[in-house]
């Protein structure tokens, strides 16, 4: 069937079932925007700012485990999405971003809006695309969708000139995509297996240190059961976290810099520790030379670079999380295992961390006339039963966010864990609620990261979204305010947020609710009135101004020097 | 300590950027880089020679492989192999050392290209220590200008039959 560029884009969309992209027009776009009109199988959330799109995307894809998309036209609006696109890089999400491009006749004449929007994302695509040729842009779209999803997932972007997209072609038939240098391995050693699991067998202090690689690889059933069988303690990083129930008795909460006590205290005695799709980030580790120091390490990942990158492994595994997974469970049962027995071998180490658990809890100093940004946490857990979908931005906010609500299941939270992007939890909740529309999603945000992106207020209107923000006001930029209070005797140079907008009014402005809530007491009825409420909320909670996020582990110390409460 | 990477890659636009972008943006050195295609006129062959210990050279090998467009990725230096690299030397040749160019030239069986009046330009093959050797050489002498490929490397063939 003949049809023009356009046409064939959108076909190709159906056929990767897309059903919702986000995006905003521009002159190199205006004939793929014509298109979308005059179809109703996929549905356009025109955004306010190109970075929004992506971080949408990016959070779309968090929640459903599938690709996300956006659409934006060249030059500005293709530079616009690069902070979105590292984000999700470093997180490893699978989203396919498209960019307008001038006519390729034009190309590297510095036309109107022209830029090199491969050349400027190549170091954080897993792959990108300039489609010179109508011929290669069926192919090229399947095969972005291939890469971005298989493997360990990424961006990827697809350079789109208008004028190959105003050409005709007839549309291909479809046909699964096979790249002759692109093969991701899934399935794991056997021989790596016997030997990560008779180590697990040998080990006395074992610690499962589980990533985002857990939720990514859809591994968190077969790795709970693991846990379980075994009664092995587990600590996930902010990105595992919800790869292994939060409220479970084995869960030792999050590692690292903000990290619980009894995780970095576990970790650090273990001896043998199982990295399932983590990659001993610095924010983790502290200092590498004293991690884990005096244990076996098993890694399972699914990117060989990540193995061995900070850390020596002892056992590396390169497989999907859930197919390593499946096959250690396999073993276990294989085996001739009295599992009773197995666990009451665990009672020592069980107990020393009960100890360590009871010791240094995670804790704050609870005061009556002033909203602790903890205890607001802890409501909005209660409240919702722990079963929200929580983004967040990026900073004080993010760590008690990730601390005192229990995620008990994979995709909850929605956090930029690697490149730690300011202003990606608002956009980010919009994606989430349109990928989930029935459930509560909640933003939890700080005074600073909020006034990043803050023009997305307009398009979570327009698309009638009920997202919840809870906005912890400090007034400070308050992260770095804690480094300078704790390692800069108080220098607090441009960490006070002189001039902070009434976000009540502000959401008002938009159409949306404002509350607030400037005592403790009023914490709950603002929270319940936000819930029981159809439309966006912000909630505005004046909290303790200079609160600060512990346990913390200084940069570069070992994880076991922690400062506490 | 050095090693000679041999990577097979798509013939496609980019390729390069993307390994040496790969290169700078981790911040390993390349030494020397030398790209062509093959026979198969869809992949190009690339010889590099970089440094680093153990764990570095074990990085770049897996973020070489990683990249979409990369077929193939050897170290070379594990295995035994022939390694060759090109120069061309344009040399000051004036009546009094004429002859002592052409002598070292002959030495390092290299072959006059191009003769002026004042200058002789050769053309040198072998191992990057002979490159060095014959430069070394030629210094005193007077080189005004040298051009090389950086090493190309091959992996013998199989000696049991």
């Amino acid at each position: 069937m003949k049809m023009t560029g356009t046409q064939a884009f959108m076909k190709c969309l159906e056929e990767e079932n897309v059903k919702t992209i986000f995006g905003f027009p521009g002159g190199s776009v205006i004939d793929l925007y014509d298109t979308i009109l005059k179809q109703d199988k996929i549905h356009h959330v025109l955004v306010r700012h190109e970075q929004a799109a992506v971080h949408a995307a990016d959070a779309f894809a968090r929640v459903t485990g599938d690709v996300g998309v956006a659409i934006v036209t060249s030059g500005p609006g293709a530079t616009n999405t690069v902070t979105g696109i590292a984000t999700a890089y470093l997180d490893s999400i699978p989203i396919v971003v498209f960019t307008g491009q001038v006519p390729t006749a034009l190309i590297g004449n510095d036309a109107f809006q022209e830029v090199d929007i491969v050349g400027i994302t190549r170091p954080c695509t897993k792959h990108n695309y300039l489609v010179k040729d109508i011929k290669d842009l069926v192919p090229t779209i399947r095969e972005a969708f291939h890469v971005a999803r298989s493997g360990r997932p990424g961006p990827v972007l697809v350079d789109l000139p208008k004028d190959v997209m105003a050409s005709m072609i007839n549309f291909p038939a479809k046909k699964e995509v096979k790249m002759r240098t692109y093969k991701p391995t899934y399935e794991p050693h056997p021989g790596q297996i016997a030997k990560a699991c008779k180590a697990i067998m040998k080990a006395k202090r074992p610690v499962l240190y589980i990533g985002g690689g857990v939720i990514l690889g859809k591994a968190s059933k077969e790795l709970t059961e693991f846990a379980k069988k075994l009664d092995i303690p587990v600590t996930m990083t902010l990105m595992g976290l919800g790869g292994f129930p939060g409220s479970d008795p084995l869960s030792l909460g999050m590692l690292g810099m903000h990290g619980t006590y009894y995780a970095n205290m576990a970790v650090a005695k273990s001896d043998v520790l199982i990295a399932v799709g983590a990659r001993f980030d610095d924010r983790v580790t502290g200092k590498v030379d004293e991690f884990a120091s005096g244990a076996k390490i098993i890694h399972i990942d699914i990117d060989p670079t990540s193995i061995s990158k900070n850390v020596e492994v002892d056992i590396p595994i390169v497989a999907g999380c859930k197919e390593a997974m499946i096959q250690m469970n396999k073993w276990v049962d294989a085996a001739d295992i009295n599992l009773d027995a197995k666990k009451s071998e665990m009672g020592p180490w069980l107990e020393q961390i009960k100890e360590w658990k009871e010791k240094h809890p995670l804790s704050y100093v609870e005061e009556t006339d002033v909203i602790k940004p903890q205890f607001v946490i802890e409501k909005l857990d209660e409240l919702t039963g722990g079963d929200a979908i929580v983004t967040t931005e990026v900073g004080q906010h993010q760590m008690w966010a990730a601390q005192f609500y229990h995620f008990n299941k994979p995709n909850t939270l929605i956090t930029s864990g690697g490149l730690g992007t300011m202003g990606y939890g608002f956009p980010a909740a919009m994606g989430a609620q349109m990928a989930a529309p029935g459930r509560t999603v909640i933003d939890v945000a700080g005074d600073g990261s909020m006034q990043m992106n803050i023009q997305e207020f307009a398009t979570i209107m327009q698309e009638r979204l009920p997202i919840k923000i809870a906005l912890l006001n400090n007034g400070y930029l308050g992260m770095v305010r804690q480094w300078q209070e704790l390692f800069y005797d108080k220098r607090y140079s441009a960490t006070p947020m002189e001039v902070v907008p009434d976000f009540v009014k502000l959401a008002e402005a938009y159409g949306a609710v404002g509350l607030r809530a400037t005592k403790p007491s009023e914490v709950e009825p603002v929270i319940k009135e936000a819930l029981a409420t159809d439309t966006c909320v912000l909630m505005d909670f004046v909290i303790a101004r200079e609160e600060g996020v512990f346990p913390m582990v200084p940069a570069g110390k070992a994880t076991t020097d922690m400062l506490l409460v | 300590m050095k090693h000679t990477i041999s990577v097979l890659l798509q013939n496609k636009p980019g390729v390069l950027s993307r390994v040496t972008g790969l290169f700078s943006g981790r911040g390993f050195n390349i030494e020397s880089l030398s790209v062509a295609q093959t026979m198969d006129n869809e992949i190009s062959c690339l010889t590099l020679v970089t440094r680093g210990d153990n764990a570095i050279i074990e990085q770049i090998t897996k973020q070489l492989h990683k990249l979409i467009d990369v077929i193939k990725v050897t170290d070379i230096s594990e295995t035994d192999y022939v390694e060759r690299e090109m120069a061309l030397i344009r040399i000051k040749a004036e009546s009094s050392t004429r002859a002592e160019v052409l002598r070292i030239a002959d030495i390092f069986r290299a072959r006059v290209v191009d003769v002026s009046q004042k200058s002789y330009s050769i053309e040198v093959t072998g191992s990057q220590g002979k490159i060095e050797a014959v430069t070394e050489l030629l210094k005193p002498i007077g080189i005004q200008e040298i051009v090389r490929t950086g090493s190309i490397a091959m992996t013998r063939a199989s000696k049991k039959y």
